[in-house]
């Protein structure tokens, strides 16, 4: 039916559960658009599961080494003599973050990974960006090279807006003709010159974080990636720039590509994606249908 | 739709396991769809063709960075060029007055000049360098591009710099009434060959500062002494020639990376005046040797910058996979 459904799956989970105030919905028509959105779902889903494999999680561990816990790091002298020596420090902490997550994601899928903080979701998001190198005995193989979007602040805090689009979509293999085409797109979807027309030429360093993640979520989303990674950056923005960035992640899962959603929002788990794994501890604990996954931790969740 | 009933964590069944993986397992699934170890470093001529494909990212991000550097002072982009010419004032203050370093040297300005320059070139693309992968962090873990691109954009940056300090010493060897001859222009393979040393170098200290993050404090006190051991605001003879020097300790000090860069830039651009000009032999003999160049200077330069450069590249493309762990 229609490509881009004006009611998101949540409101309709939400007005069916007796939570959504007020909506002009009877309860028949609310029971239509709920098998509607589960049926197109098992549809993407099926499709889905004979397409090619992006993202191939092979019994992944992650050891986090923290160095120098208790010692003294300032010393310059002691500084020196372990570059000399090439001494790492004596006390090394290891911390077991991931513990042997295995998983296949294909072309068309968009996964949410839920679990509480300190569960391991980032980490295993940072394994597949190839920023953290897996134990042995593992591994994570991807078609390509995905890119990670995070919270954190802007890219280049001390270069103006405009750059920061520039600069980034060069980073991302664009040639310099290529990116300047692609300029005014990225920030029309931004749409950061709405509050203040001048942003573009201000340092990122004086976005407020909604602003700053705004814009890198436009520059990362800007290519046809075959992998996508978003972690928490949804959060930040406002719900207008919520729902529009929903809708360009549903452009992206339909352009073939993989998207993987890290949110503590369950709406906005429920809304981006058709399949979801709930991680807890460093392992799997459900892998399957969004509704199914995102029921159970909830219901978890608030055993307390 | 929650189930009735507590969810108790260890009686949830194993996760479903996709087919094929449970089939193939995770190897031979990925390398049936021609899938490759995310993150794993690519060979060394492959990495230096993706660096090639960047080239303007690294020349951007320099020309971006260095616009930013200075956007809050209210003077702006004259400081390119205020700061050289400060920095050589306080130098010409110090060592030409103060010190009256400048006896039996010629054109002690330009020799200055040149000096200095050079010098700050080497020392702040290895002290921006050393921060490279530190303060982009954000960058590296957000975007996937060769890691060596910071690190060389830092050299760029200062190349930019190094460009309008030249400017000025062009200035100064015309105001001290130098001709422009053919030889001026070997400053140009000269200063090519001594940006690909110092970019190895800074290299070198990129990924030593990504891991101790010491590196960054550490370097400045380790550059201004090699500074001061190069002859930039004195003549290396007006050392090596007193008595009770062994021979090493004077190869070591003229055959030093950039006091041979130095010293040969100078020789392209310094005149020796005349006989005429000095009062006593003595004087002229220590005006000839404050330019004295070492035999196979030229030659010595492209062994430097070839293992700087080389080196420092492969040095750095060793640990690839790491720079983003922080």
């Amino acid at each position: 039916m229609a490509d881009t459904p004006k009611v998101l799956p949540s409101q309709v989970l939400r007005a069916i559960q007796g939570k959504e105030g007020e909506h002009s919905f009877s309860e028949e028509e609310l029971a239509a658009l709920r098998a509607q959105i589960i049926e197109e779902r098992a549809k993407r889903r099926a499709e889905a599961a004979t397409n090619q494999p992006t993202v191939v999680v092979d019994n992944l561990n992650i050891v986090y080494r923290i160095h120098g816990a208790g010692t003294g790091r300032g010393s310059a002298t002691g500084a020196l003599s372990r570059i000399v020596s090439r001494r790492t420090s004596p006390t090394i902490r290891e911390v077991h973050a991931v513990r042997g997550i295995s998983f296949v994601a294909r072309r068309g899928e968009s996964i949410g990974l839920i679990g509480r903080n300190g569960s391991g979701k980032s980490t295993t998001l940072a394994a597949i960006a190839g920023l953290l190198p897996p134990e042995k005995g593992g591994g994570v193989y991807t078609d390509g090279q995905p890119s990670l979007l995070g919270i954190n602040a802007a890219l280049m805090p001390d270069l103006t807006g405009e750059r920061n689009v520039i600069v980034g979509c060069l980073a991302m293999g664009m040639s310099k003709a290529e990116a300047n085409a692609r300029y005014q797109g990225i920030v029309d979807f931004s749409r950061i010159q709405e509050t203040n027309p001048h942003a573009m030429n201000l340092p990122m360093k004086a976005y407020s974080s909604g602003m700053a993640a705004r814009l890198r979520f436009a520059i990362a989303a800007s290519r046809d990636q075959d992998v996508l990674m978003i972690d928490e950056a949804l959060a930040t923005g406002d719900a207008k720039f919520q729902a529009q960035s929903e809708q360009r992640i549903r452009e992206l899962r339909a352009s073939a590509g993989t998207v993987f959603v890290v949110s503590h929002s369950m709406a906005a788990i429920r809304d981006t994606c058709d399949r979801a794994i709930w991680i807890e501890a460093g392992k799997i604990l459900m892998d399957g249908d969004v509704d199914e996954v995102a029921d159970a931790y909830e219901a978890w969740s608030k055993q307390g | 739709m929650s189930e009735p009933g507590g969810i108790v964590l260890e009686e949830l069944p194993p996760p479903a396991l996709d087919p094929e993986y449970a089939d193939l397992g995770g190897v031979a699934l990925a390398a049936k769809y021609g899938l490759k170890q995310s993150g794993k470093r690519p060979p060394l001529f492959e990495y230096a063709a993706q660096l090639w494909q960047r080239r303007h990212f690294i020349t951007g991000y320099a020309t971006a960075k260095n616009r930013s550097l200075y956007s809050n002072a209210r003077l702006g982009q004259l400081w390119q060029l205020l700061t050289p010419v400060l920095n050589v004032a306080v130098y010409y203050f110090v060592f030409g007055i103060l010190f009256t370093q400048s006896r039996g040297v010629p054109k002690f300005l330009l020799f200055l000049v040149i000096g200095v320059f050079l010098f700050n070139f080497l020392q702040t693309s290895m002290i921006n360098g050393s921060r490279s992968i530190s303060d982009q962090l954000v960058l590296i873990r957000a975007l996937h591009f060769p890691r060596a691109c910071l690190p060389m954009s830092a050299t760029i940056i200062q190349l930019q710099q190094l460009g309008f300090s030249m400017i000025i010493v062009v200035g100064v060897a015309l105001g001290l009434q130098e001709t422009p001859t053919l030889r001026w222009l070997l400053v140009i393979p000269a200063l090519i060959l001594f940006s690909v040393f110092c970019n190895g170098m800074a290299m070198i200290v990129a990924r030593m500062g990504s891991v101790l993050t010491d590196t960054a404090q550490l370097l400045p006190f380790i550059s201004r002494t090699w500074m001061y051991l190069c002859g930039v605001m004195y003549s290396i003879a007006s050392v090596t020639d007193r008595a009770g020097i062994p021979h090493w300790v004077k190869l070591a000090l003229y055959y030093d990376p950039p006091a041979l860069f130095i010293t040969v830039v100078r020789n392209c651009m310094i005149s020796m005046p005349s006989r005429a000009s000095y009062a006593t032999a003595a004087d002229y003999q220590a005006a000839v040797n404050s330019l004295h160049q070492p035999a196979f200077a030229w030659a010595f330069l492209v062994f430097w910058a070839l293992l700087a450069g080389v080196g420092g590249f492969v040095y750095f493309w060793k640990a690839e996979e790491q720079y983003g762990r922080g």
